[in-house]
């Protein structure tokens, strides 16, 4: 059952992935690229497999934060783009942008993370001392601490004259992926590979403060390195895609609706699904006006804040 | 201090601040042609003012919350929407862009439209949850976002700066006519609550005891979602999105006094609101020679405001 269940996991992937390869705007086949065509091999190389690993590493690193904040926020709303984490790594890009404008791209991404991983602890800190009765309270209030972020960077662009550059920058998009500008997505690979490692950790973290304590962890430095695995995944996408909103959101939420709250079984489960979601929405993106591209961020907006809106909905049925 | 000595202080600034921006280098020659200029700018203000902080007052009762405002309900997405979907179809050149007055309609119908359709599918279902009323409105403002972001992209350099200048709130280019019209509805909309203040007193109690001393709650949430909507969705179609502003007056003013009569707050919110906004838009003119909008004042202070309670936990 459970190998059956993988197998059709797998060609569900690679069916996706191979019409993801064979769709764009230039006609090549892939009997060009195995026959020697350089025009063929070019566009491949250069830029349709690039952009599909990208689609791979911005789904299950952005889920997979997801799940991460979900467990350590002891929320089931929460996610990087419901507590500031988006918001404020966008802060970071255009202080960067402004500050060092001739640096390398592993500063520009290092001034990103650590403002990511700053506004977040700051949220994280603030919701520890305050124990909020309603489980929705929490994202509205993320949602308004990134608000008031989002805002301080407006302010830092319409000084600099930045604001349309910075729209244009914060629609995600994978067609802007090229050969040589993507290779810090990588960096979501590590981060999951910690977060696997953290899971049962997490799990502990999740039931609460004192249970935590009690089995002998050390809450805090679970909590921390959490925020910081959130942050290199929210970071390194935000940098080279863009935002995607409600990702790290519905994935986790749908995908325990369904396989239940096994961190260790689920994670790879979650990773799974959000590359699926990112995958299908991206060459939907591409179908809708060919040969031109709507940025996914539009699309998995309205598909995400649907599923988003059914699940509050449902989630106060049941209480 | 007594609280009358602060509110009799409140009122003398606020006057003394209206009558400094009013009367600033008038003499008996240049006097009507100032007048017809300020006259509007201030009265913009002050309707803006009064609107926005007494909707904010109002909005934390209901939710029984001190860091929320209205504008989180999506106005400003939306506002912001329709104008960049009013470039994007009909030109820069179009009446809607260039008129003030089917601008104004237009947005104000957008918005309470808007609103009403949520709230009635909400309450139609009987829930009484205005937190998951509040986060489906979120929703709907970041889909907004992520809408206006694409077509912002696609609109050229030149329409981008007419979109701009709707991005940020601004009493510089305030339509003298639109000003007077959009005062009966806010004025209307005002007394409104203020005549509901008692029931507000009771309902600041919480929804629990509201309820069991015989308040109707969820219709009273209901009427005055509708009322502060109309009143939100005015104030934005008139001078632009200011999303924290409302947050400001109202915290100051609950640290200020230490009260709880809605009748007595809305009315010395309001009367910060209008001193903050005049003083605010007297040193965007005269300190910062128009070199920033009031908005990006108002959302940086406001915003570090906001952090610096967050950062002190004294919410809640």
């Amino acid at each position: 059952m459970v190998i059956k269940q993988q197998i059709v996991a797998a060609s569900l992937f690679f069916t996706l992935a191979l019409t993801s390869l064979l769709l764009g705007a230039a006609d090549v086949s892939f009997r060009g690229l195995f026959s020697g065509d350089e025009h063929a091999y070019d566009i491949y190389v250069i830029s349709r497999i690039p952009r599909l690993i990208a689609i791979v590493l911005a789904g299950a690193g952005l889920s997979i934060a997801g799940l991460v904040m979900q467990q350590i926020m002891q929320n089931r709303f929460a996610s990087p783009s419901t507590t500031g984490t988006i918001d404020c790594a966008l802060l970071g890009y255009i202080v960067g942008l402004i500050l060092l404008q001739q640096a390398s791209q592993w500063l520009y991404l290092a001034v990103i993370f650590g403002f990511a991983v700053f506004g977040t602890l700051l949220f994280v800190r603030f919701l520890q001392q305050i124990q909020f009765k309603n489980v929705v309270l929490v994202p509205l209030i993320g949602i308004m601490y990134g608000n008031v972020v989002s805002a301080l960077t407006t302010f830092l662009a319409y000084k600099h004259d930045l604001v349309q550059t910075m729209s244009s920058w914060s629609v995600a998009n994978f067609a802007s992926v090229l050969q040589g500008n993507y290779e810090i997505l990588f960096l979501a690979v590590p981060a999951c590979i910690l977060a696997y490692y953290y899971a049962s950790q997490f799990s502990a973290a999740s039931i609460g403060h004192s249970f935590a304590k009690n089995i002998g962890l050390d809450y805090q430095k679970v909590v921390f390195i959490g925020v910081v695995l959130i942050a290199i995944s929210t970071a390194s996408v935000v940098m080279i895609v863009g935002v995607i909103p409600f990702l790290g959101l519905i994935v986790p939420n749908v995908v325990s609706l369904f396989m239940g709250d096994n961190m260790k079984k689920i994670l790879p489960w979650t990773a799974y699904w959000g590359v699926i979601l990112v995958l299908s929405c991206d060459i939907l993106g591409r179908l809708i006006i060919f040969p031109y591209e709507m940025p996914i961020s539009m699309i998995i907006s309205i598909f995400g804040g649907v599923v988003f809106i059914y699940l509050v909905v449902k989630d106060k049925a049941n209480a | 201090m007594r609280d009358w000595i602060k509110v009799a202080i409140l009122l003398l600034a606020c006057f003394t601040s209206i009558a400094w921006f009013i009367g600033q280098g008038l003499n008996a020659d240049n006097y009507q042609f100032f007048l017809t200029l300020r006259l509007p700018k201030v009265l913009a203000i002050v309707l803006a003012a009064m609107a926005i902080s007494a909707s904010s007052l109002v909005f934390q009762t209901i939710t029984n919350n001190r860091i929320l405002t209205p504008s989180i309900l999506g106005f400003d997405s939306l506002y912001l929407l329709v104008q960049v979907i009013i470039v994007v179809i009909f030109g820069m050149a179009s009446v809607l862009v260039i008129e003030a007055i089917p601008n104004f309609l237009l947005s104000t119908a957008v918005m309470i439209g808007f609103s009403l359709t949520l709230f009635h599918f909400y309450f139609k279902r009987g829930s009484s949850n205005i937190f998951t009323l509040l986060l489906i409105g979120v929703v709907c403002g970041s889909l907004f976002n992520s809408l206006t972001g694409f077509l912002t992209m696609l609109v050229d350099p030149n329409e981008f700066a007419v979109i701009q200048r709707a991005m940020f709130a601004s009493f510089n280019n305030i339509n003298a006519e639109l000003v007077y019209w959009s005062a009966i509805p806010l004025i209307l909309c005002f007394a409104y609550l203020f005549f509901s203040a008692r029931k507000l007193d009771v309902l600041w109690l919480g929804q629990d005891n509201a309820t069991s001393l015989g308040i109707n709650t969820q219709r009273l949430t209901k009427q005055m979602m509708i009322v502060i909507t109309v009143m939100v969705a005015i104030a934005t179609a008139l001078v632009g999105p200011v999303l924290f502003f409302g947050l400001i007056t109202v915290s100051l003013t609950r640290e200020l006094f230490k009260r709880f009569e809605h009748s007595f707050l809305i009315v010395t919110s309001s009367l910060l609101a209008v001193l903050l906004l005049v003083s605010g838009q007297w040193f965007v003119e005269k300190v910062l020679t128009f070199q920033t909008t009031i908005s990006v004042i108002i959302n940086l202070v406001g915003g570090s405001y906001f952090m610096w309670l967050l950062l002190r936990n004294k919410i809640n």
